[in-house]
């Protein structure tokens, strides 16, 4: 069944304004439970305005919005327990924190939700754990820990509160590369370890086809695709007339396959491309002709 | 929510009272302010309203912009019209009872009083509708530089005024997300004792002050970066000139006080 589901959501920005704005336009999306989906498009895309009706936090100009079969909206103090459902972490989620520890930061959430002290503990220390903070750091002020730290603290905080979708608005942004890589793979292992659904807004092609099972394409306002990444990338062209651009490793084979270098099929994960290649060059397969 | 709060916006524009001299704006509001508190009568007022619509038709601002400056001070209005009706005495009684007695002198004040206020916000909030903070902080700074000589430190205020002006829609813009952030993590601003919804302000304000320090001692390193070092020699790129709009709007508003004080005399 889809966990999240919508039906003609559009969004507008101050309406009987001259700053009127479209921000999201008749969105109709179905996501199953358990995916990992990558949402890509421009900024202003409408991608982060999306994001922020699937918890409630806005309301749709018009549309509908179920989450776990549970249409939104409907009724107003049925919100807060739908938004324990759908956890989400916003761009550079660090600045939220407040605590004077880490430990009673990630506890926020999990307390907000009327836990037990017992249940509140044993969540602080498994999300502490997955995120990989070690237990001097759950009693250290968030105030001086590294910028990295402090992202995970952020979305451990999201984490502990075990929603059935966790959404991350660019959870990578303003990170060194190393860090962008413990980020992914943290939610990597997050998802691996709970079946979660997961959605993960990002700017980068790379990241979203090494990691997600299904891409949300948005393109000003609009839905542009929602397919698996082998199907989205299939239509380099189209994206990348739309400004956004597909994997280094697409554009390669592509080119490739321009020169008359037909391998076949579409790649867009280096360790796929390497092997593809190897077994070219043993001689295991054929290009195309 | 936050973002509804008009007080202070520019509107960016090229009308005649756009491309007035800030300095003279600011001096003319003044003018004008004084204008309003000076009339007596309501035909002194009546000079008053019709500068006020001259000003915003001048402006080619929408005329429903007034009434939205207006809305902050709905409740202000009904206070001072409460007020001056039930406490001004004198005059014929319309309507008693007990204590209470409503005069026709009151209802004749509370009328002067909200038409003058009403005009007293519509008329300044068009100087800031037709000139950006910054114009406004310049003219501000030049018209006090005579008192640069007692020592007053008037760069730095107006500096610092600008700072501020700047950081508001910035502040606005943060504390807006703060709040979806802790909404998100089930912090619940809505429901519950005043004490409870004060404490529940404490994981908004936290992340907000650090993050305005932090932006403070950004901005401040920024500034030292360009070589910032207060007033001293430095020029400016847009120089303020009086040209022929200021001088016609001077001429103007001196008529429109001119008639007042006859006004005022002759009634």
């Amino acid at each position: 069944m889809a966990v999240i589901k919508t039906e003609n959501l559009s969004y507008v920005y101050g309406e009987g304004t001259p700053f009127r704005k479209v921000a999201v336009d008749n969105v109709n999306i179905e996501i199953d439970e358990g995916e990992l989906v990558g949402v890509i498009g421009h900024t202003g895309s409408g991608k982060s305005t999306l994001i922020q009706h699937l918890n409630g936090l806005l309301k749709p100009s018009s549309g509908k919005i179920f989450i776990d079969g549970e249409e939104l909206w409907l009724d107003k103090s049925r919100l807060r327990p739908i938004r324990f459902k759908v956890g989400l972490v916003f761009q550079y989620p660090e600045y939220q924190l407040f605590e004077e520890t880490c430990y009673k930061d990630i506890a926020f959430g999990p307390k907000n939700m009327g836990l037990s002290d017992a249940e509140i503990d044993r969540r602080v220390k498994e999300t502490a754990r997955l995120v990989g903070l070690s237990a001097d750091i759950l009693d250290k002020s968030p105030f001086e820990l590294s910028g990295g730290q402090k992202r995970r603290v952020a979305i451990a905080g999201v984490m502990a509160m075990e929603p059935k979708v966790l959404i991350l608005d660019e959870p990578t942004s303003g990170l060194d590369p190393k860090g962008r890589e413990q980020i992914l793979g943290l939610i990597r292992e997050y998802h691996q370890e709970k079946k979660n659904t997961v959605m993960l807004v990002s700017h980068s092609m790379e990241d979203v086809a090494k990691n997600c099972s299904k891409i949300l394409v948005m393109n000003s306002a609009k839905v542009f695709c929602y397919d698996t990444p082998v199907n989205v990338f299939h239509r380099s062209r189209e994206l990348e007339q739309m400004g956004l651009s597909v994997p280094q490793i697409t554009r390669v084979f592509n080119r490739l396959k321009a020169m008359g270098y037909d391998f076949g099929e579409d790649v867009y994960t280096v360790d796929f491309g390497r092997k593809l290649l190897l077994q070219v060059l043993s001689g295991e397969k054929k290009l195309k002709e | 929510m936050l973002k509804d709060i008009t007080i202070g916006q520019y509107f960016p524009g090229n009308s005649p009272v756009h491309r007035m001299d800030p300095r003279v704006k600011l001096v003319l509001t003044m003018a004008f302010i004084v204008m309003l508190f000076m009339s007596s009568s309501f035909y002194g007022l009546l000079v008053g309203i019709v500068y006020t619509f001259m000003a915003f038709a001048a402006s080619r601002i929408p005329f429903k912009m007034m009434f939205k400056s207006l809305k902050p001070i709905i409740p202000i209005i009904i206070f001072t019209a409460i007020l001056n009706i039930l406490f001004v005495r004198t005059g014929d009684v319309l309507w008693q009872l007990g204590f209470i007695r409503i005069t026709q002198q009151g209802i004749h004040t509370a009328v002067f009083m909200v038409v003058r206020i009403v005009c007293l916000i519509v008329g300044t909030s068009l100087l800031t509708y037709t000139s950006s903070p910054i114009e406004l902080t310049d003219a501000i700074e030049r018209l006090l530089s005579p008192l640069k000589k007692l020592k007053v430190p008037v760069h730095e205020l107006a500096m610092m005024m600008t700072i501020a002006l700047r950081f508001i829609p910035t502040l606005i813009e943060e504390t807006d997300k703060i709040m979806s952030a802790q909404k998100a993590r089930g912090a619940d601003m809505e429901t519950g004792s005043i004490i409870k919804r004060a404490r529940a302000l404490i994981p908004i304000l936290i992340p907000l002050f650090v993050s305005s320090f932090r932006r403070a001692e950004e901005l401040a390193l920024a500034m030292e970066c360009r070589c910032y070092h207060g007033g001293e020699g430095r020029t400016r790129m847009k120089q303020m000139k009086t040209s022929a709009v200021d001088y016609v709007s001077i001429v103007i508003t001196a008529a429109f006080i001119g008639a007042v004080v006859v006004i005022n005399i002759l009634v």
